[in-house]
């Protein structure tokens, strides 16, 4: 099986789903002639063409705009907003527009976008190029938010968001574009939205996490599996929404939870994991719930210095899952 | 002078490596701060890298054509300044922050149990103080539990299957009786969980002793029970035709029992085998016949004991019970009314039994039973039915001691004393 990397399996997904399908189409700032600031959409401009791989002005509420009139005209638009922090003026079209037209029309209509966004720090983007922002649209009913952790994933998960019938926020950590590289088949494979992935066994603690933290944990219960300590790691993958009975089955497996984001604690993606756990589990606990995230500030910063102390990394993440061994 | 490290740099929002295009200096080369050393490809762009130092390239680890992971030295440069020795010092700092991060106090939490653990704990019977905790505080995990479990199965078995050995052979030691008890206990204990509606109810000191006593009474003495039946055909007539006259005059009424009471004491005083105790390498007959007396008030028996009752009149056994049972109703019963006694007479006929099986007031041999007075049709010697007065007395003895011949004869004795008390040949007084 070919190894590539993170961002390549994008590529890949996209690519096979416009041969696939010819209503699938991306729309996006740079994503055409140039490919991509990230190299996303490489090559597709020249393979599709200008009308399936459409350049659009620097106005996100329209590429979320266009995109939803031609899903309900009947194509599978892809949208990428440049970077995640990006997202906020399409707010209104993608939880007032896409996320409700179902429910609103009674079934009459039905809205499948994906909506691509890179988020995520850790590679000295400042304020407006690490943000995450899940938690603005993990209340949403009627949006469904992908967050895959490897290239595996984000190739099948990417295929079933294209193929789905309702809109998805397909979210991409940045740092992993290049850093992460994996396994990838090179047919055609979906992997279902709405499951977790058990992607490391074990019987001392659970860790349940998403993104790039999935990398972290699974590098921290290696060197803590040296000391005996067994990590159960748990991918989220998809983050709403969750899937309830994998995280009840991983907590209870262990009764020691550790929940890591690199988002901001307060409110987060991991505090409803949290609470699915306490509302489900609390006699199998054997330990408080713990939660592992960035710093409840407004962004990450720009400092080097400053931004370490804001992202999770693997050592942050060891500490922490040994605290709770240890408990 | 110092050495230090160039590393790779990140050029870039997504890119975690790069490839060395060219070295712009050598081994040996004097560079100043912002120099550029190399060229570096990435996957989005192609940059110099600056040099941090002035000084001399020491050495170049990557090579031209090498891709290094951002973070990674690519070469090292001597400087005259000696900065090295701050960052020792800052670790230093590092280090002494953590270690006092480290001492904070931790309070002890063997007591304090999580959920998990509290539930395996319930649903396996354990008794978490036998457990030793290997948690922060010496805190007992589930983990802990989990093992405690998986290594008591194969040795709970082990002891079951022993305990059931030796009692099928009879030698059941003490040490082993201990510990099946306990079993017992602690197996009870579920069938034990009272449902809604069921009610509670502490164990009382006083009913806390009537059980010990009892429980050991049956466990101790090898019971055996024998029973006659007695005409108290007279009796009932005297005591019929005096107890008005004996109310006004003494002021408290004359029952049965105490004619029963004179009787056994009489009995005893010639049947002393009876009026004796098991004492393990001995049997100790007593001289003094001190009966106890089982009274009951609602949730309690007492058995007060009636001193020298061999020496007493009827009267005076009367007496001394009307007192003795309004001690026991009033709650002022002395420990000195309580001792002494040799033998239990039990007036169970007060409460309408007319047949039972006492328990042995421990560490005596006997215990007799007096039951109902009944109205019976009767054969007579000469052939005739009479309705006549019936009751039963029922004697409960410590086969250790007594036989049923001995018991038997005893019996007879009462019995026949009891046949015999009338009005011609009585005196209460």
């Amino acid at each position: 099986m070919p190894v590539i990397s993170y961002i390549d399996a994008v590529t890949q997904a996209i690519r096979e789903e416009m041969e696939r399908d010819e209503n699938v189409f991306i729309l996006g700032e740079d994503v055409g002639k140039k490919g991509g600031v990230f190299k996303a959409t490489q090559g597709l401009f020249e393979q599709f063409g200008e009308e399936r791989v459409i350049d659009t002005p620097l106005t996100e509420s329209a590429i979320a705009g266009v995109a939803i009139g031609a899903a309900m005209y009947g194509l599978r638009p892809i949208g990428e907003m440049q970077f995640a922090d990006f997202i906020m003026p399409a707010v209104n079209q993608i939880v007032s527009e896409a996320a409700r037209i179902r429910y609103r029309s009674n079934n009459d209509w039905h809205c499948p976008i994906v909506i691509r966004a890179p988020y995520g720090g850790g590679v000295h983007g400042g304020l407006y190029h690490s943000q995450s922002v899940e938690a603005i649209f993990a209340n949403q009913p009627g949006l469904k938010i992908v967050m895959p952790s490897t290239p595996y994933d984000v190739k099948g998960l990417l295929k079933a968001a294209i193929r789905d019938d309702d809109p998805v926020l397909f979210f991409e950590h940045k740092r992993a574009y290049r850093l992460i590289k994996g396994e990838v088949p090179d047919h055609d494979y979906v992997v279902p939205i709405g499951k977790a992935d058990v992607k490391r066994e074990g019987e001392d603690i659970t860790v349940i996490t998403y993104g790039l933290c999935v990398h972290f944990a699974l590098q921290a219960a290696e060197k803590l599996a040296q000391e005996g300590i067994s990590s159960h790691i748990l991918d989220l993958r998809t983050v709403y929404p969750l899937d309830k009975e994998s995280i009840m089955e991983a907590a209870m497996k262990t009764g020691k939870v550790l929940l890591i984001t690199e988002d901001n604690k307060e409110g987060s993606v991991i505090s409803e994991v949290a609470a699915i756990i306490s509302e489900n589990c609390l006699f199998d606990l054997d330990a408080p719930i713990m939660r592992l995230a960035g710093p409840d500030v407004p962004a990450m910063p720009f400092a080097p210095t400053m931004e370490k102390y804001f992202m999770i990394n693997p050592d942050k993440i060891e500490k922490a899952m040994r605290e709770l061994a240890e408990f | 002078m110092s050495v230090e490290k160039i590393l790779m740099p990140q050029l870039g929002e997504s890119v975690t490596e790069g490839t060395i295009n060219q070295w712009l200096v050598s081994v040996g080369t004097k560079v100043n701060k912002y120099d550029p050393l190399a060229e570096i490809i990435t996957d989005k762009v192609t940059a110099e890298v600056p040099s941090s130092f002035t000084g001399i390239i020491k050495e170049i680890i990557a090579q031209e054509g090498e891709t290094i992971t951002v973070g990674e030295i690519i070469c090292t440069i001597e400087t005259e300044e000696n900065s090295t020795e701050v960052e020792q010092m800052e670790v230093t700092d590092l280090q002494e922050n953590s270690d006092t991060s480290e001492k904070e106090i931790r309070t002890p939490q063997k007591q304090r149990y999580s959920p998990a653990v509290l539930r395996l704990s319930q649903e396996h019977d354990i008794d978490l103080s036998k457990i030793t905790g290997t948690g922060r505080g010496g805190r007992i995990t589930r983990k802990d539990v989990l093992n405690y479990i998986a290594n008591n199965k194969s040795t709970d078995i082990e002891q079951e299957t022993t305990t059931h050995q030796e009692n099928s052979i009879q030698q059941l030691s003490q040490v082993n009786e201990k510990d099946s008890l306990a079993k017992q206990k602690t197996k009870s204990l579920p069938l034990h969980n009272p449902t809604s509606g069921d009610i509670e109810i502490p164990v009382s000191g006083i009913r806390r002793a009537i059980a010990t006593n009892m429980k050991k009474s049956k466990q101790e003495i090898p019971h055996a029970w024998m029973m006659v039946e007695v005409d108290v055909t007279n009796l009932v007539q005297y005591r019929d035709s005096i107890k008005n006259e004996f109310l006004q005059k003494e002021g408290f009424k004359l029952t049965y029992f105490p004619f029963f009471v004179k009787a056994v004491a009489q009995a005893l005083k010639e049947f002393p085998q009876l009026n004796s105790m098991w004492a393990g390498e001995k049997i100790i007959q007593k001289k003094d016949i001190n009966l106890s007396i089982a009274v009951a008030d609602e949730d309690a028996l007492y058995t007060p004991v009636l001193k020298h009752a061999d020496e007493k009149t009827i009267k005076g056994i009367a007496r001394e019970i009307s007192e003795l049972t309004q001690k026991v109703r009033t709650g002022k019963l002395s420990p000195d009314d309580l001792q002494g006694g040799t033998f239990t007479v039990n007036n169970t006929g007060s409460f309408g039994s007319v047949q039972s099986m006492g328990v042995i007031n421990y560490p005596q041999a006997a215990i007799l039973q007096v039951e109902s007075i009944v109205k019976r049709p009767v054969v007579m010697e000469n052939g005739m039915i009479a309705v006549r007065d019936k009751v039963n007395l029922c004697l409960s003895l410590d086969h250790r001691v007594l036989d049923g011949l001995i018991c038997g004869k005893f019996l007879k004795r009462v019995k026949e004393i009891l046949e015999n008390m009338s009005q011609e040949n009585t005196n209460i007084y």
